[in-house]
This record gives structure tokens, C-alpha cells and sequence, in this order.
């Protein structure tokens, strides 16, 4: 196995295991997020408004984290540094 | 795999630059606002009929003094110009991709990383203007100096994530789009697309949220007296 294979191999894998991870974290948590929010507006309709745009924010900031890990994985896909330094 | 419009170069001029589709296309949606813009203000009208475009321009601009109110709890007027123009940029781009053949201009890290330095920019503009050079510098060295180092790479560390988290949620419908239209080319996609379109609705109303809570936060001197103010007036 030379040196580029290796590279490839451990990208491919190095990309699949973050993105699962990097999913299941932020799953989790908007889950909790969604739940809080959902008990919350039955607790007090009046309010409704704004639990929905905190959550909101809230979830575009937890979800973030997912877009990190995506983003990640694909420079480690498409565009990665080390495949593009050892071919040249 | 194309991952951002600036791979598609249209025009190369020798040493100068070259038009790619992010400028392009960047300019395409500047050009369509400041036009309905230009129109409907040449035709503005105080009394009777308003014209249908005053009308539509009215109410977003009313929408969006709004929400600044309710969020910073601040006159609004000061920071209408910024984040209005911001949220409606990010909106329009993820509204007109519907037209078949226009690309996102956010969807490219550069245009995202522009607007993430402008609103970094914007935030010692706003506070300094609002409290003054020595207390802005000072809010750095809150709760003791030795979490001056820790403020000044959060002010960091939040301009990058917010230029990320655009980019991201932009180019990952377009990444999903394409490798479903691999897969699964009927119906499908046209779903995906329509999530794209709401990711890209609520991701310009995030955007311009986050701005706006920045730049209130660096202003926060005068807050609480105004966030009692904003109380009596929501009563």
C-alpha cells in the first residue's frame, strides 16, 4: 500500500466517521430543543411567538455545528490539502 | 464537483481578474433591488391610492423595524439601513433560486466571508458610536483582564462561524440536490429544493438576527435602561 492510497483511504473513512458523528450529536440536541420549545408553547400559547423565534436562532446555532462537521467532510472529499499537495 | 460558484469562470481578463458567476450573479441580485427600489421611491405617493410597490417595500421595512424592536430593544431606526440590507440581500439570493440557471451568490464562501467582515466591522462601529471609545475598549476587559485574550478570539472565532454557517447551509442543498439527482433524478430533488428554499428563508432571518444581537450586545450600556422602556411599551 504506497502513501497515496493511504491518504485516500483514511479521508474516505476520516469523512464518513465525522459526518455520522457530527449528525448525531446535533440531532440529539435539537431534539431536546424541539421537545422544551413544543411543552412550552402548549404551557403558554400567548407566548408563542417569541419560543418560536428564540428557537429558531437556537436551532440554526446547534445546527451549525452539523454544518461544520459537513463542511469538513467535504474538503475532505472534494477539495483535500494533502491529496492535492502529494499530486503534485 | 463543483462546490462554489466561483469555479465557474465566465471571462478572464489577463492579470486584472476574471467574472466569475458569485460576481455575476452577486450583481444580478444588487441590480434587481436597487431597481424595484429606484422605481418605487420615484413614485412614492403620501396620500390616497399608495402604488402596489410602495406597498409590498412598506411592509418589509415595517417587518423588519419590528422584529430589531423586539430583539435589541432599541430604537430600531439606527440599525434599519444595516441589517435590513443584509437580511434582504441573503433573502433575495435564496428566493431567486428558483429561476432555472441562477446560483446563489451565498453559497460561495467568499460572498459569505464579505458580509460576515462587514457585520465585524459593524460591531466597534456601532458601540463606539453609542458609548464612546473608552467604554467599548473596556467592555474587553470584562470580567477581569485576564479574559481579554478569550473576548478578542470569541469577537474572532464568532465572525468565522458565522460566515460558515451561511456557506454551509447554502452549499449543502446544492451538494444534496446534485448527488440526488444521481440517484433518484424524478420528483425527489423537487422536494429537496423546496427545503433548500425554506433552510435559505430562515438561515437569512438567523443572519441578520445574530448581526443584530452582535452589534446590540456591544451596546449594551444603555440596555437595561431601555429594556424597561421596551417593557412599558409592550404593556
Amino acid at each position: 500500500m504506497n502513501d497515496s492510497v493511504l491518504i485516500a483511504a483514511i479521508s474516505i473513512i476520516v469523512a464518513g466517521l465525522t459526518i455520522t458523528l457530527g449528525s448525531i450529536g446535533p440531532a440529539l440536541g435539537e431534539a431536546k430543543a424541539v421537545t422544551q420549545a413544543l411543552s412550552s408553547i402548549a404551557q403558554q400559547p400567548d407566548e408563542a411567538n417569541t419560543i418560536t423565534r428564540t428557537l429558531f436562532v437556537g436551532l440554526a446555532m446547534i445546527e451549525s455545528t452539523a454544518i461544520y462537521c459537513f463542511v469538513v467532510t467535504m474538503i475532505l472529499l472534494f477539495a483535500n490539502p494533502f491529496w492535492n499537495y502529494f499530486i503534485s | 464537483m463543483i462546490l462554489s460558484p466561483d469555479q465557474i469562470v465566465y471571462y478572464q481578463w489577463k492579470g486584472v481578474g476574471e467574472l466569475n458567476a458569485t460576481i455575476l450573479f452577486t450583481w444580478a441580485v444588487m441590480a434587481v433591488l436597487v431597481i424595484v427600489s429606484r422605481y418605487t421611491v420615484k413614485r412614492i405617493a403620501a396620500e390616497g391610492p399608495i402604488p402596489l410597490w410602495q406597498n409590498l417595500l412598506e411592509t418589509i421595512v415595517g417587518m423588519i423595524s419590528g422584529q430589531i424592536q423586539e430583539v435589541s430593544r432599541q430604537e430600531p431606526f439606527e440599525y434599519i439601513p444595516f441589517i435590513g440590507t443584509i437580511f434582504i440581500f441573503i433573502f433575495s439570493s435564496a428566493i431567486f433560486s428558483v429561476i432555472p440557471g441562477f446560483l446563489s451568490p451565498t453559497a460561495s464562501l467568499s460572498t459569505t466571508v464579505a458580509l460576515s467582515i462587514c457585520v465585524f466591522v459593524a460591531v466597534p462601529y456601532f458601540g463606539i458610536k453609542r458609548r464612546g471609545l473608552k467604554a467599548y475598549i473596556k467592555s474587553y476587559f470584562q470580567p477581569t483582564i485576564l479574559m481579554l485574550p478569550f473576548n478578542i478570539i470569541g469577537e474572532l472565532s464568532r465572525t468565522m462561524a458565522l460566515a460558515i454557517r451561511l456557506y454551509g447551509n447554502m452549499m449543502s442543498g446544492a451538494v444534496i440536490l446534485a448527488i440526488l439527482l444521481t440517484l433518484v433524478p424524478l420528483f425527489f430533488p423537487v422536494v429537496m429544493q423546496l427545503l433548500g428554499l425554506v433552510t435559505g428563508v430562515i438561515q437569512a432571518y438567523i443572519y441578520a438576527i445574530l448581526a443584530l444581537v452582535y452589534i446590540s450586545s456591544a451596546s449594551q450600556a444603555h440596555q437595561e435602561k431601555d429594556a424597561e422602556k421596551g417593557e412599558e411599551k409592550y404593556e
